[in-house]
């Protein structure tokens, strides 16, 4: 079963996850233009991009973890603690955004780092090592302070009230523009270099990807580093977004953030998945929740009812597909 | 010695692992252009000697010189850098990428730091074309047969440069056209001067293909032979290592046995053993023997429902049965010990008793456990009946000696009070007393009227406790000699290494 036969001719099994989802985006998104007035406009495409430039970085980086076959839980609270520290050190030292931006992605990539080289060099579940990193961030936010810091740095208001004007009166935010200029850079890396390749190697057989003789230690070392840069950096968008820095910022954003990469159709064996099906996957969540905004009489948390309903189905899609290719 | 120089000699190789010896003074030499045969049982140490070779482990003494220069290769990249590329047993790739990548990962064609999928695409092809190959080199792995997969590792190996291949036990999974055409490309390989290291079980391929051979025994050297000069006979000895200890036969008299218990009619199962037909009496030990690999185990494991036939039928005393899981094997009274007694069978945590009684619990249910006192009593009368030592029921498994973990294990069966025993190794790895009391029981409990099935590597136990010997080779039940005074461990051995009657 490599291969299923759909309307336009054969398309190759392991597209297949990425274009279900994006079916699934462009029917909601008729769905919901038929439905509601004023919904079926590209601003509202352009809208779930803006509100969820962070979330978006942040689920590239644990996309080339669960790439790998781990599991980042961390990302959540590496976002909150960056926005802590951005604004903590801007407001009460006055320390300048350029030094304060390469202080937190440093931050971030170092807890990535750390956790990468634990899980690596004890063989220990990434689950267990991130899960710890994970209250050690969110503890370490309570330790700048326990209440949210609001930020005026001019730097950061300019940023977060830029608008960036596109043809026939849509725009995006600058936020959007660093989170396309991630996915692009991201892709590339997974796609023409070795590393993204030996990411992938990793992922469908550490066993293998090892007597092929492929620096798999230094590659799992690497991802976490890589997630770990980028929920720092979507730590300052919400930032830019919020501007303000709180220790419950980002709760179980990284449970928001590993749901849009299942949904993106990424094996969480890791192994088989796409950047572009995370984007989608970030797209559907954020689409899910405009629905639900327009309806006006439901509640937010229907967000979370289905997006459990998606996960369930796109996780039995999965296992069919994996179970066929496997035997 | 009129021969070109060796490219690759190791000398004195020793590998201890913590209780074991794994390699003890090896030797091993390979000339250009050859195909060399790496040959002993599972537990030789073939694969540690690989393994040592490849920079996997580190050797504990011995030298490796590659070219006349000596190497000590820090794992299996620095290995391959220096021309020394292995195939694994089981092919060792990514199912999830495509052929092209398999081939050329870690080593892709790049332009100013990116990868060349073309010019990639268009060297794996042309690897292929060298073994003869044409495939889609874009498609997944997932997408080939193991014969192909088998054939990029292959090309991804003779990528670099290679001097030196190492095939692991290259043909296990492959059928007769899919080894035709791999000992093509080994052929071809070997005119281009690499020395080929080839390691199988399958006598018949050892011969088809290698010039010559060094045999493993036990961790030691037993010699280097060049193909032609040892007949397949006397390899099989060299492999199996004769014990002349002359035991008397335990079987006693000749009886006749005219109460099939067991019957399996053409019962075999797709890629582990071609279908067989075997009877076991009422009162009959019947022996298996073959080398390691050959399918024994197989056997075993599809009569006690372990394994699911694909084809065929057993019949239980008459009435055809389905044998769908050992639990349902366990209520017509089929037990099986099985050859590993650490991972399959014992506890090593639980005590004596509480392993002893597991099986027992098993098939009552959880919901209705055995009273105490039945235990105490079951488990000491076994205790004493099988002089399991210390005699101490509460004592834990993990303390007891090898050979009376064998008898704990044995006595958890013999409480259900099974009408046919399959005994996998049951000596295997334990000391000569414990040895000949676990073989004298085998012969008690047949007497008793009790059906046995023993499969041991010694063909001399096979020979002393059988009634009739099933011998397998590849995979297939190839005679079935009546245990008369006429056969002798060489006319076994001879049944082995030639697939039929002598």
């Amino acid at each position: 079963m490599s291969t299923l036969t759909l309307g336009r001719g054969r398309v190759p099994a392991k597209y297949l996850p990425v274009l279900v989802t994006g079916c699934l985006f462009v029917a909601m998104f008729a769905a919901g233009g038929i439905r509601y007035e004023g919904f079926a406009s590209g601003q509202v495409v352009l809208n779930v991009f803006i509100d969820n430039a962070f979330l978006l970085v942040v689920a590239i980086g644990l996309t080339f973890v669960i790439l790998t076959g781990g599991i980042d839980l961390s990302v959540g609270s590496v976002v909150a603690l960056s926005t802590m520290i951005a604004a903590a050190l801007m407001e009460g030292p006055g320390w300048p955004p350029y030094l304060v931006i390469p202080l937190v992605l440093a931050v971030g990539s170092g807890l990535g780092l750390v956790m990468g080289y634990v899980v690596h060099a004890f063989d220990i579940q990434p689950f267990i090592v991130t899960l710890a990193g994970m209250f050690l961030a969110r503890g370490l936010c309570y330790t700048i302070g326990t209440d949210s810091i609001p930020i005026a740095d001019p730097a950061f208001t300019v940023f977060a009230q830029t608008r960036i004007d596109l043809f026939a009166d849509l725009w995006i935010s600058p936020s959007v523009v660093i989170a396309v200029v991630v996915v692009l850079v991201a892709a590339y890396v997974l796609h023409y270099t070795r590393f993204g390749r030996t990411v992938y190697a990793a992922g469908g057989n550490e066993q293998s990807a090892l007597l092929m003789g492929l620096p798999v230690g230094r590659t799992k070392i690497a991802v976490y580093t890589i997630s770990g840069f980028c929920s720092a950096l979507g730590g300052l968008l919400l930032s830019f977004y919020m501007l303000s820095g709180y220790g419950l910022h980002a709760v179980g954003m990284e449970l928001d953030a590993i749901a849009a990469v299942v949904i993106g159709g990424t094996l969480l064996t890791g192994g088989s998945g796409f950047l572009l099906g995370t984007v989608l996957g970030v797209l559907v969540l954020g689409l899910i929740q405009t629905i639900i905004s327009f309806e006006g009489t439901l509640l937010s948390w229907w967000t979370k009812i289905f997006i459990g309903m998606l996960l369930f189905v796109f996780i039995v899609l999965q296992r069919l597909f994996s179970g066929g290719s496997r035997r | 010695m009129g021969e070109a120089a060796a490219v690759l000699t190791m000398k004195g190789i020793c590998k201890r692992f913590p209780g074991v010896t794994a390699l003890d003074g090896v030797d091993l030499r390979l000339l250009p252009g050859e195909v060399h045969a790496l040959m002993g049982e599972n537990g030789a140490g073939k694969s540690t000697l690989i393994k040592v070779l490849t920079g996997v482990y580190p050797a504990d003494a011995g030298t490796v010189e590659l070219g006349g220069a000596t190497v000590a290769f820090g794992g299996p990249l620095e290995a391959q850098r220096a021309g020394i590329s292995t195939v694994y047993q089981e092919v060792n790739l990514c199912a999830n990428l495509s052929v092209a990548e398999n081939i050329l990962l870690g080593r892709e064609p790049r332009r100013r730091g990116r990868i060349d999928w073309k010019r990639m695409r268009a060297r794996a092809a042309e690897l292929l074309s060298r073994l003869e190959l044409s495939l889609d080199v874009s498609a997944p792995l997932s997408s080939c047969s193991l014969a192909v997969q088998q054939m990029v590792a292959i090309a991804r190996a003779i990528d670099v440069d290679a001097r030196v291949l190492i095939l692991d036990e290259p043909t296990s999974s492959l059928d007769a056209d899919e080894v035709a055409q791999l000992f093509r490309v080994l052929r071809r390989l070997k005119e281009q001067g690499i020395a080929i290291l080839f390691v199988s079980h399958f006598l018949d391929q050892v011969y088809e293909i290698s010039d010559r051979m060094t045999i493993l025994r036990n961790g030691r050297l037993v010699g280097e032979y060049p193909t032609r000069e040892l007949s397949p006979v006397r390899l099989v000895a060299k492999m199996i290592g004769q014990e002349l200890a002359a035991l008397e036969r335990l079987h006693g008299e000749h009886k006749t046995f005219d109460r099939p218990l067991v019957e399996a009619r053409g019962v075999g199962r797709a890629g582990a053993v071609e279908p067989f037909t075997l009877t076991v009496h009422e009162g009959e030990v019947v022996g298996l023997a073959g080398l390691l690999g050959s399918g024994r185990t197989e056997v075993a494991r599809l009569l006690f429902g372990a394994d699911h036939a694909s084809t065929g039928e057993i019949t239980v005393g008459g009435t055809p049965v389905s044998l769908r899981t050992p639990r349902a094997a366990m209520n017509h009274k089929i037990a099986f010990c099985s050859e590993n007694r650490k991972e399959d069978g014992l506890i090593p945590d639980l005590t004596v008793r509480e392993n002893i009684i597991l099986a027992l619990q098993a098939t009552r249910g959880w919901t209705r456990p055995v009273p105490r006192e039945q235990q105490d009593e079951l488990v000491s009368r076994y205790v004493e009946a099988l002089k399991i030592s210390p005699p101490n029921p509460e004592q834990l498994v993990r303390n007891l000696s090898g050979g009376n973990q064998q008898k704990v294990v044995l006595a958890r069966w013999l409480i259900l009070a099974p009408r046919l025993l399959i005994l996998d190794e049951p000596t295997r790895g334990i000391d000569v007393g414990a040895k000949a009391e676990i073989q004298r029981l085998v012969a008690q409990l047949s007497d008793g009227g009790m059906a046995v099935l023993f499969i041991s590597a010694e063909l001399e136990e096979v020979l002393r406790l059988s009634h009739k010997v099933e011998v397998l080779r590849d995979r297939r039940l190839v005679a079935e000699l009546p245990n008369d005074d006429r056969l002798t461990t060489d006319v076994l051995m001879e049944t082995i290494a030639s697939g039929g009657r002598a």
